[in-house]
């Protein structure tokens, strides 16, 4: 798609204005209604928003200015402020200019704000009240559409109250880059609408509903369900995925009903992706767990008081740790909690019971030292002005939406240049300055290739980019591919490092508060602060720690699956969903003697678990998250928890306390480290852009992966490579009505080249076979697959590609036949 | 009904390679998919975006701005009968009533047979010659009711058809630039001057020679 790019802003020296007879200073090249807005004077407005291009279309912040030929009327929004312009915004004329404005908008206005959705906290009528006219001199027939039209799954249109601002549509396309809602019939008529047919299915389209100035876009799940003034909000963070939105909780009646996006310059600036928007629906579900679950004699999970439960999982680990001893007890899981509740969990299992065998990631992330410990970027680094980056990493419009929309306008608006690398073409398609693939296994060699400037023809100017950062090279590094070893991405990662020993990394880890989840402890051979368990310092408030190192998740459920694992704690985890090689999760769990379940939902894994501790969800509890850049920011609780559920901050106390650790842990004051970072739920501890965390230039010891055993290629098999969908079908989406539908169902994505010699064409059925396993599944040629290998997405309706995956292996080979 | 045909593909293909930005193609080549079918249809409003690069609905945006693209099919014969001021006072409301009674549909509608299309405009810019009609854009002048009769029974015997082809036909898209003269020589960012400035003091320093 062509891509315009908008001039920036030129920032000059500071200029002098007067604005209502007060001499204020403002920077050269802002906007006078930004000028005016910072010097106090707020200038109403419909069109204008801080994070979009001007486009003057609604002629509401016209005001009198003078800049030494007399005053003339002029949009504020369109005219940057320049030395001694002199601007009049109570003027009469300015006055009568407001009145008219609105009484034009008015015209065709239906008025019907008792039955609409933004009445109480629309613009359009809060500035009627303020600067329009008190009667309406227009007694013609309005112009008519029919009331709200679906535009997308979420998002309803209701055309007779369009004021034709063009945030809507400047959002699509400047922002969200899904330009599918376009001004329509332009003229007499004009309308906002889309193609026939061809639905506003974008991952951001709720966005829009928050910024329109009427109730013209409506969405689904908040639709007729509360007045404005019947909500009350708390400042959050979004914690579905890593990047860490920050966002209202807004609730009526102990329910909540919609979150909004905050404008924190730092991370998100106001938007959201629509997974974590209207991801609250999952935490209204019926389908909540409201009491603890044991199996019984008949095999059934039955419910029981909170005491039985947790004496039966007392008993159990005291059980595990009489028989085999600490290490036979494992825990999973910690990105879906609080840095209070990670820190709980990890202080039980390494203090009190005594074991390392802790991993908040699923086989989808990478090491923890890398993780924590290689030197760190912020997203506006990556962001900057002029920066060059090196993707390596997932998705980031599948797994960390906001991301992309920050990439989107950096590469558009600031010339930051993109050098993607990796065995799948991601969303940012036309926003690279260059795509080089790397087959599975591949990465480290393309990456050592391009930095030292020895590539085919066709990647040279890849090359000629990165090698021209130097030093100052931003790299973001993730799992693109869950059927390939994190060895592969450490390897890679090697390869940068000593290309550049100076560059600085953004790890791409998707989990919401993975990283979080890892500081508190949650990772074998770490203490809370990423120390090393090796270095024997016993962290504030531990009794001790543990006597030797464990494993990470994939460890883990080899242990269990051998056998070796007795009580095996899943913290808000499902490996069954989650892990890439499904065959081991499911021995796994098979083989623990006792799997207990922490959780919101019954998911999967807990469908199968021996005892399930119903957990309180987001929005539940107050606390702190930390993102993918290390910024910790509050989140909030802001209903009650249901049923008995309990925070699993409070869960973990319990059991502590029944294993007789003589602290008590109920208030998260009591937690190591949490007394500074702890809110009182009123909102940001620290402004809306939360604080950085201290440390995040910390050194840990990168695991070195040497020679990375990568199997060669044979004619008859291609390379598995299993990305990820922002929507799939894990438990939480499933649980949100209006996300549930936006799940696409599996395909397997060819080169076309690997495809004709198959004779398979779009839609015809083949089979893909590993050594763990075969798939049916329909095909889809595409040539941005790169030749040899598979694409098929993790978690979708239809075939599974965990089926094919052993998680021991470099890479996944899969022969291919037609069904 | 349909996307471009093959031959307009390439057509469109060439069209497009004369814009520094694909983009700017989107106006001519629904003029050929208009020309195509007759009128505009949804396939080939995303067939265009599919060729040019943006979405559909960026191509309805634009395509309905046009009161000359017609998004709903056509007769093979689009006539306009003005009603504004001047062909109102010379007959034109009348006219308009006369020719919906001879063709037996209302403004906007579309006889059975496909052929005709009849449309009330405002001033098509002819007002010494009121009451005026077009057909297919082709202006006749001075209509009585009579003239409008004849000129309907001509249209049906085919004694027009040089002088107005069916609906869409617009012999623009089909002009052919000599390579040197194509605007997408050189890419903007790379263009010192407007081609048309160099053009023009190349041809004027050849002159200086002569
Ligand atoms: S729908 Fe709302 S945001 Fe979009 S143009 Fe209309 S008033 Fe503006
Ligand atoms: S990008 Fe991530 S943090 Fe932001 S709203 Fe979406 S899921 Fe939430
Ligand atoms: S806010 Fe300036 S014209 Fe709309
Ligand atoms: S009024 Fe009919 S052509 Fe001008």
């Amino acid at each position: 798609m062509a891509e315009e790019t908008p001039k920036p802003v030129e920032l000059t020296d500071p200029v002098e204005i007067t604005v209502d007879g007060e001499t204020v200073v403002a920077q050269g090249g802002d906007l006078l209604i930004d000028a005016c807005e910072r010097a106090g004077t707020y200038i109403p407005r419909f069109c204008y928003h801080p994070r979009m291009r001007p486009v003057g279309m609604c002629r509401m912040c016209l005001v009198e200015v003078d800049t030494g030929r007399g005053p003339a009327l002029q949009p504020s929004c369109m005219l940057p402020v320049t030395e001694g312009m002199t601007v009049d915004t109570r003027s009469d004329t300015v006055a009568k200019v407001q009145d008219g404005v609105l009484e034009f908008l008015l015209a065709n206005h239906p008025l019907d704000c008792p039955v609409c959705d933004k009445g109480g906290e629309c613009p359009l009528q809060d500035q009627t009240y303020a600067y329009g006219p008190g009667e309406s001199r227009y007694v013609e027939e309005k112009r008519h559409y029919e009331k709200p039209i679906a535009i997308s799954e979420t998002v309803y249109l209701d055309r007779e109250r369009c004021i034709l601002c063009d945030r809507c549509t400047r959002f699509a396309d400047e922002v969200a880059g899904d330009p599918l809602i376009h001004f329509i019939d332009r003229g007499s008529s004009t309308q906002v609408n889309t193609f026939p047919d061809e639905p506003f299915s974008s991952y951001f389209s709720g966005n829009t509903v928050q910024i329109c100035p009427v109730g013209a876009l409506t969405a689904k799940p908040y639709r007729f369900k509360a007045r404005p003034w019947d909500l009350t909000e708390v400042e959050s963070t979004c914690t579905r995925c890593s990047v860490g939105c920050r966002i209202t909780i807004e609730s009526s009646q102990d329910q909540i009903l919609r979150f909004q996006g905050v404008d924190s310059d730092a991370v998100n600036w106001g938007w959201m992706c629509d997974k974590g928007r209207f991801g609250f629906e999952a935490m209204n579900s019926e389908n909540r767990l409201l009491a603890p679950m044991m199996r019984g004699e008949d095999g059934e999970l039955t419910e029981v008081r909170w005491s039985d439960a947790l004496s039966g999982v007392t008993s159990e680990l005291r059980r595990a740790l009489d028989g085999r001893g600490p290490s036979s007890v494992a825990l999973i899981g910690g990105s879906r909690s609080t840095n209070e509740g990670a820190e709980a969990w990890a202080r039980l299992a390494k203090s009190v019971i005594g074991t390392d065998n802790c991993d908040a990631q699923l086989g989808d992330g990478l090491p923890a030292e890398a993780a924590l410990g290689l030197p760190g970027l912020t997203i506006d680094e990556v962001c900057a002005p002029g920066s060059t980056v090196l993707w390596m990493g997932p998705d980031p419009l599948e797994t960390l939406p906001v991301l992309q929309i920050r990439l989107r306008h950096a590469v558009l608006n600031d010339g930051v240049r993109i050098v993607e690398v990796g065995p799948a073409r991601t969303g940012l398609r036309s926003l690279v300055a260059a795509r080089v693939p790397a087959a599975p296994g591949r990465l480290a060699d393309v990456v050592g290739g391009l930095l030292g400037g020895d590539v085919a023809d066709e990647f040279a100017q890849a090359s000629e980019i990165l090698r021209s950062a130097g030093d100052d090279l931003r790299v973001v590094v993730g799992r693109a591919n869950l059927a390939e070893s994190p060895d592969t991405v450490l390897a890679a990662v090697g390869a940068v490092r000593s290309a550049l020993p100076a560059a600085r990394f953004l790890v791409a880890l998707g989990r919401g508060n993975v990283r979080g989840a890892l500081e508190a402890g949650l990772a074998p051979g770490l203490l809370p602060g990423g120390i090393p368990l090796s270095s024997g310092e016993l962290p504030q408030g531990w009794e001790s720690i543990p006597a030797e190192e464990g494993h990470d998740t994939t460890g883990i459920l080899s242990a269990a699956a051998a056998g070796r694992i007795d009580v095996l704690v899943l913290l808000g985890a499902d490996p069954l969903t989650d892990f890439p090689d499904r065959s081991l999760a499911r021995r796994a769990l098979a083989a623990a003697r006792c799997v207990v379940a922490v959780t919101p939902l019954l998911d999967a894994s807990a469908a199968g678990a021996h005892i399930v501790l119903p957990a309180a969800g987001f929005g539940e509890v107050d606390g702190t998250t930390t993102n993918l850049e290390g910024r910790v920011t509050p989140v909030s609780a802001k209903v009650t928890i249901p049923g008995t559920a309990r925070a699993d901050r409070s869960i973990a106390g319990a059991l502590a306390s029944r294993l007789g650790a003589t602290d008590s842990w109920d208030s998260p004051e009591d937690l190591p480290g949490a007394a500074e970072s702890a809110t009182d739920g009123d909102g940001p501890a620290s402004g809306p852009d939360g604080d950085l965390l201290v440390g995040i230039d910390r050194e840990l010891p990168i695991p070195s992966v040497g020679d990375l055993e990568v199997p060669p290629t044979d004619a008859y098999s291609l390379r598995l490579v299993v990305a990820r969908k922002l929507y799939d079908r894990g438990t939480m989406l499933v649980e949100s009505p209006s996300s549930a539908a936006l799940a696409p169902g599996s395909v397997a994505l060819l080169n076309p080249a690997d495809a004709a010699p198959l004779g398979v064409e779009e839609g015809s059925r083949i089979r893909l076979i590993s050594a763990s396993g075969s798939i049916s599944i329909p095909t889809v040629p595409d040539e941005s697959v790169p030749k040899g290998s598979v694409l098929v997405h993790h978690d979708l309706e239809g075939a599974d590609p965990r089926e094919l995956v052993d998680i021991s292996d470099v890479v996944c080979d899969v022969r291919v036949e037609v069904a | 009904m349909a996307r471009l045909n093959e031959a307009n593909e390439q057509l469109a293909r060439a069209i497009i390679a004369r814009y520094p930005e694909p983009r700017s193609a989107l106006i001519p080549l629904c003029h050929l998919a208009q020309e195509q079918d007759g009128w505009l249809d949804e396939d080939a409003m995303a067939h265009v975006a599919e060729l040019i690069g943006c979405t559909p609905a960026q191509v309805l945006g634009t395509a309905s701005f046009y009161e000359m693209f017609k998004l709903h099919p056509v007769g093979k014969y689009c006539i306009n009968v003005c009603t504004n001021i001047s062909c109102q006072l010379l007959g034109g409301e009348e006219l308009l009533e006369h020719a919906e009674s001879r063709l037996g549909v209302r403004s906007g509608g579309t006889t059975p047979d496909g052929m005709f299309t009849l449309e009330d405009v405002e001033c098509v810019a002819a007002c010494t010659e009121a009451p005026a009609v077009q057909v297919n854009y082709r202006y006749f002048h001075r209509v009585g009711i009579e003239d409008f009769d004849a000129l309907i029974d001509a249209l049906l015997a085919g004694e027009l058809d040089d002088v107005v082809p069916p609906h869409g036909t617009l012999a623009k898209v089909r002009q052919d630039l000599a390579a040197d003269r194509i605007a997408n020589i050189t890419a903007p960012e790379d263009q010192e001057m407007p081609v048309w400035i160099a053009r023009a003091e190349a041809s004027a320093g050849e002159g200086a020679a002569t």
